[in-house]
């Protein structure tokens, strides 16, 4: 095989254009999907302990009474549109254009913020109302599966704070090529896992 | 690192697309597809557009699912050929393991309440069925 390298000069030509501009650090790019992986198994818990309790309301409110289905549709629109900013930062950097890379994440990290400050408007009313994670184990459910997923989604606006640091001090080198994909990745599971959070506990919870 | 040395030039473009290629086109396509996907099951929910709540449920699972697929295609850039079909592997591996979770969760315990019905339990103060 070394031979092979040698005899041309079209493998080191192609050691430039890795560098140029996709990374391909394959090791941590499959280990963070792992990651991903088993955080989806993390939400398949939650999600199964959501649906054991989602009748148990013990005579308190069921989701009738408590969700604005018209603000969970803004918010699923929210985080949509996040999502599709993302990628256009992901393009950005694959162009090596920092300014757009940096300008789409921040866009991105906005609409993150807007997504938990909605969300949080929606517990702080709930809670208001007497409708706390104590009242019925639906209501421990819900507050479990909605929060951690809102939990991620904080987390994910705080790692997009940090890479606009990093970006700022750095510039678009590979490590934080690498970090970006990471970070997109992040991203785009979430919104994965919001569709499933949208169509269980809020679309299925009404009919 | 020994596999890209002895990959093709070709190989090498076909994995450039796998993992870090991302056109817009790509992204646009999953953007208005999850916009379908989501706007649809909303408005049967909100209009009531299908009567029967059985079909309704139906119809709104068979949306997510079709979306969450969108998604993992379009956004995630999950496909057979990126890292070696790993990616693939694993969420395959993932998506069973989940739908045993849930599925098998809510299985067991609607039996045990269909089961644990008052009278059943062995409450003083209902008396036992005859």
């Amino acid at each position: 095989m070394s031979q092979s390298v040698a005899d041309t000069a079209a493998p080191l030509e192609f050691y430039q254009l890795e560098d140029d501009g996709v990374v391909h650090d394959s090791g941590t790019l499959l280990g963070f999907w792992i990651y991903l992986m088993s955080d989806a198994l993390l939400f398949a818990t939650v999600f199964a302990t959501f649906g054991v309790l989602s009748s148990s309301f013990a005579g308190g409110p069921g989701p009738r009474e408590l969700f604005d289905l018209g603000l969970v549709a803004v918010n699923t629109s929210i985080l949509l549109l996040s999502a599709l900013t993302c990628g256009l930062a992901m393009i950005s950097m694959q162009g090596g254009r920092l300014g757009a890379t940096q300008l789409w994440l921040a866009v991105t990290a906005l609409l993150g913020m807007a997504f938990v400050g909605i969300e949080l408007h929606e517990f702080s009313e709930m809670i208001a109302e007497g409708a706390t994670p104590q009242r019925s184990g639906y209501l421990s459910g819900f507050f479990t599966l909605v929060g951690t997923h809102g939990l991620h989604v904080t987390f994910g606006v705080i790692w997009i704070a940090v890479m606009l640091v990093q970006l700022r001090q750095r510039g678009l080198h590979q490590e934080n090529r690498r970090r970006l994909l990471c970070l997109s990745m992040f991203w785009h599971f979430l919104d994965v896992i919001w569709i499933g959070v949208f169509t269980f506990v809020y679309l299925l919870g009404m009919l | 690192m020994n596999t890209h040395q002895a990959a093709a030039p070709g190989h090498a473009d076909a994995d450039a697309h796998d993992r870090g290629g991302f056109t817009l086109r790509t992204y646009l396509t999953g953007f208005v597809l999850a916009a379908i996907l989501t706007a649809v099951p909303f408005w049967i929910v909100m209009t009531g557009a299908i009567p029967g709540a059985g079909t309704a449920r139906a119809v709104v699972i068979a949306f997510a699912i079709a979306q969450i697929i969108v998604q993992t295609v379009t956004f995630l850039h999950v496909n057979a050929r990126a890292q070696g079909g790993w990616t693939l592997l694993a969420y395959v591996f993932t998506a069973v393991l989940l739908v045993i979770t849930i599925a098998g969760s809510i299985w067991i315990m609607y039996h045990l309440n269909a089961n644990m019905m008052p009278g059943m339990m062995g409450d003083p103060t209902v008396s036992p069925a005859p």
